[in-house]
């Protein structure tokens, strides 16, 4: 249940100030969520990471189906990574990551 | 707390987002470029997305509103002038901030901002050629001017207004990729921007390459190879032509001959090869008594380089004094080639030279003083100071004579000059004009006399404007304000240590070649000589020919001419050129002993039929054994040229061998044998045969394939590119689609009653490579169709075609 919840207010609140604020802030966002509620240092990793592997994927996913992955195509050749569903999943990877570890970061204010 | 896990874990995040927050793995950081909700994929435009929007802004003075049709051409409808180039200046930054501020940017020398060190020599060169010193005495005519200043300043904060709404994540999308943001816009980038156009068609010359010809070949083969006035030529203003005693008496220099003509130690070293560049295009009109409908109609395309985004951004500007449509310049205010209710007009490149060198002679190395009319006359300095990403700053000093700049000396040779003398520039582009005034008057203009009054405006880049109006009148003008030159200005490097190698005066007005109405019922133009030889004044030399030759051809022949017909012309891709070359190769090709794959390439070339049409494999025939017999005779007389160099143009070759068969360069100099005109061109058919096989091998036999067409993204990525198109045409051809050059905007409109008119530019409306309006033209382009252009009335917002609408407010 905390795992679950972890998530789901990571996932918002980092859709939320990404709206506002800079792109990094997902890491504050993941810090403060998994310092106020507890777990052990690996399933609060697991909830940034899932999070914003979640979160950016899904965004990513969304935005390029809609322009039929026209862009992401193009990027994905100047980037040479060759295509688009691998751009979305490099973009999925780097949101999971920087959560993850600032939720992991998070996980060891309040513990003994 | 656990302190060391905390500590751990958070230098891990920290350096995780430092990492990707920074430049160290790509040129822009790439947590920021990959978040959804900030970088690329917020410029990845949806199929579905509404342009329509309601836009507040406290500088207008009414309301404006902008209809956007289907391919998303705006239709500005707007109470005043100034509210319609602020909303101009809006809609140019919302669709093409990244270009304009690229092109400015490379205009003014500051191109190593962005990129770098790469384009330091760039940068050099064009502040060494004075662009912004020309940039700025334009601007102040600009601004003296009412009407343009007005016109500028709305334009300048319509693209300010856009730049200060953007956010991170709407930001350009090239922006982005090489991280970096948009400056602010202003009236000298406006400048800049039609100066850089100055620089594209007016900055062109072989001074150096000449004088270097000059130098290296006998006067007697100079004359053979470089002829200053071509046999089959068809003027842009007919022969015959009677023209009035000039009111310029010219002095030639009394030492012309022993210190300029026939002087042969101006060598200039030098390493580089000049990049070779030809811009063409064509315009003409035809009146009344030529068309179905009783109307003129008037065609243009002007050619130039094949970008994306396109140079060129189309639009209808409408207030109740003026209503015009047509190509606009994403970075300057008005409509540059177009149509209004009353007339239409369009444009070709005068190519005239009027960027010339001289060679000063400075006291001492400090270059403080320099030796002109018998004294020491003092320099002007201007430094330049280049900013370069991630490097350190360059600090240039130019020397500025009487004549221009120093664009060559002991630190920049440009590849062309020499490190040991100095050579200062006289460009026709750093004198006072105001261009722009040109362009605003003709959007206005009801008649004839509104067309002479707006383009005496227009002094350079000098330009054949064709005109046509709806009482039935057509006129050419080759308008430009011209240095009068004596034969032989200008065509080498002149001796700066006095006046009397200077410009003396410009060409007046009423001496500028025109045609108005003319018996022949048409007018054309396409970069060819503007007058014949009794033309008063020189007209320098290298005129392209044979577009001129055959579009006239077509013109004289065609009658009850429709849209349609205009659109085959303009499409066409017949080669005079070659109509004339291949019979000459194929009769002096000796078949004896031709192996198989030989005499297959030789029926291939026996059976075109002079179309350089996409799938045709004569055409790729032809082009690579005419490179070839070119290179062979001339490769011998060039072997120890300077590297810097010209060589003779393709028409001096053809016309010197259609002359004469005994053509003096025709002997390869290197061997004891004397060639025949027939041994040379059936060694040249057979140097031509492993291209050709491979070329075949490879499935590019056919024109468009070993053409190999290509519109580019401005940086040249090749994801944003369009690559392998399929087009024909070629350099000769109406259609003079070269492998990145070529039509860049066609415009056919006819002056019916309600005016019919239709157009097409190799790119789309939306700089966004990530829009589908981004290249969406291009496929049109290239198949030669044209979109039908709508002058959209006032009381037409419910029209199908409106699919979304802006409403601008104070």
């Amino acid at each position: 249940m905390k795992f679950i919840v972890s998530v789901l207010l990571i996932a918002l609140l980092s859709l939320a100030v990404g709206l506002y604020l800079p792109w990094w802030t997902i890491a504050l966002v993941a810090f403060i969520v998994t310092s106020l509620i507890p777990q052990n240092p690996m399933r609060s990793f697991l909830s940034g990471f899932t999070a914003l592997f979640l979160l950016w994927g899904a965004l990513a996913w969304i935005i390029s189906s809609n322009n039929n992955h026209l862009l992401a195509g193009k990027v994905a050749l100047v980037l040479k990574m060759g295509n688009p569903i691998l751009l979305i999943i490099v973009t999925a990877l780097i949101g999971g990551l920087v959560a993850g570890f600032a939720a992991l970061a998070g996980s060891f204010v309040r513990r003994k | 707390m656990r302190i060391l896990p905390l500590l751990i874990s958070s230098v891990i995040t920290v350096g995780l987002v430092v990492t990707l927050n920074s430049k160290l793995l790509l040129p822009a950081p790439l947590g920021k470029l990959l978040s959804p909700q900030h970088g690329v994929w917020q410029n990845a435009e949806s199929s579905q997305a509404s342009f329509s929007e309601d836009f507040k802004f406290p500088q207008l003075t009414g309301k404006v509103q902008v209809y956007l049709d289907d391919r998303l051409v705006p239709h500005i409808f707007a109470e005043r002038d100034r509210d319609l180039y602020f909303v101009q200046g809006f809609l140019h930054a919302k669709f093409r901030l990244w270009q304009m501020e690229l092109q400015t940017h490379a205009a003014a020398g500051r191109a190593s901002e962005i990129v770098g060190k790469i384009a330091l020599k760039h940068d050099r060169e064009f502040r060494r050629l004075g662009m912004v010193y020309a940039a700025e005495s334009s601007l102040k005519e600009m601004e003296k001017d009412p009407q343009t200043k007005l016109a500028c300043d709305s334009y300048t904060e319509g693209v300010n207004a856009y730049i200060a709404s953007l956010t991170e994540s709407s930001l350009p999308l090239e922006y982005k990729l090489m991280g970096y943001k948009p400056e602010k816009w202003s009236n000298l980038k406006s400048a800049l921007f039609l100066k850089n156009m100055s620089e594209n068609l007016a900055g062109h010359d072989n001074d150096f390459e000449m004088t270097n010809a000059k130098n290296y070949f006998s006067k007697e083969d100079f004359s053979k190879l470089y002829p200053s006035y071509q046999d089959s030529l068809d003027p842009i203003i007919p022969k015959g032509t009677i023209y009035e005693k000039p009111s310029i008496e010219l002095k030639v220099p009394v030492d012309v001959d022993s210190n300029y003509l026939n002087k042969k130690d101006l060598a200039v070293t030098t390493q580089e090869e000049k990049p070779d560049r030809n811009n063409g295009s064509n315009n003409w009109a035809v009146n009344g008594a030529k068309t179905k409908s009783g109307s003129p109609i008037l065609c243009n395309d002007p050619h130039l380089g094949l970008n994306l985004p396109s140079l060129w951004y189309e639009m209808q500007l409408h207030t109740p004094e003026l209503n015009v449509y047509g190509a606009t310049f994403p970075g300057a205010p008005a409509v540059i080639i177009g149509y209004n209710d009353s007339c239409a007009w369009g444009v070709t490149n005068g190519g005239r030279d009027v960027r010339d060198y001289y060679e000063i002679q400075f006291k001492d190395e400090s270059k403080r003083e320099y030796w002109y009319d018998s004294a020491w006359r003092k320099t002007e300095f201007r430094y330049e100071t280049i900013l370069i990403k991630d490097s350190a700053t360059y600090m240039d000093t130019v020397a500025y004579t009487v004549f221009g700049p120093v664009m060559y000396d002991q630190s920049f040779s440009g590849g062309r000059a020499s490190n040991s003398r100095y050579f200062s520039v006289r460009w026709k582009a750093h004198d006072k004009s105001n261009e722009l005034k040109a362009f605003m008057q003709l959007n206005k203009a009801h008649n004839y006399e509104d067309y002479l009054l707006a383009i005496s405006n227009m002094k350079t880049p000098g330009q054949n404007f064709v005109f046509a109006n709806k009482v039935g009148d057509i006129a050419m003008r080759t308008q430009g304000e011209w240095p009068a030159k004596w034969k032989g200005q200008g065509d080498f490097i002149m001796p700066g240590t006095d006046s009397t190698y200077q410009w003396q005066a410009m060409i007046p007005f009423e001496e500028t070649p025109f045609q108005y109405n003319p018996s022949r019922n048409f007018v054309s133009s396409a970069n060819q000589d503007p007058a014949d030889s009794s033309y008063p004044y020189y007209l320098g030399r290298g005129y392209p020919l044979y577009r001129g030759i055959i579009i006239n051809r077509r013109l004289q022949a065609l009658n009850d001419i429709t849209p349609k017909d205009m659109m085959s012309l303009q499409t066409n891709n017949y080669n005079v050129f070659a109509e004339m070359a291949t019979p000459l190769l194929l009769n002096n090709i000796n078949e004896n002993g031709l192996s198989l794959n030989e005499i297959k390439m030789l029926r291939l070339l026996k059976a075109w039929d002079y179309n350089n049409a996409p799938y045709s494999r004569g055409a790729t025939v032809f082009d690579v054994v005419w490179t070839n017999f070119s290179k062979l005779v001339f490769d011998d007389e060039f072997k120890n040229a300077p590297p810097v160099i010209i060589r003779p143009l393709e028409s001096t070759l053809l016309q010197g061998i259609l002359s004469d068969s005994a053509y003096k360069f025709i002997d390869n100099i290197t061997t004891t044998e004397i060639e025949t005109l027939s041994d040379v061109i059936t060694i040249a058919f057979k140097n031509s045969i492993a291209d050709l096989e491979k070329a075949q091998k490879e499935g590019r036999l056919e024109w468009s394939k070993f053409k190999d067409t290509r519109v580019n993204h401005l940086t040249k990525l090749e994801p944003f590119s369009r690559l392998h198109l399929s087009i024909g045409g070629g350099t000769h051809s109406i259609n003079a689609t070269k492998s990145n050059h070529g039509p860049s905007w066609r415009m056919i409109v006819s002056l019916t009653p309600k005016t019919e008119a239709y157009g097409v530019y190799p790119g789309g409306q939306n700089g966004n490579p990530g829009s589908r309006f981004y290249d969406n033209f291009i496929d049109h382009w290239a198949s030669g169709t044209y979109y039908p252009l709508w002058m959209m009335a006032a009381g037409e917002e419910g029209d199908s075609r409106v699919q979304w609408k802006m409403s601008f407010t104070n």
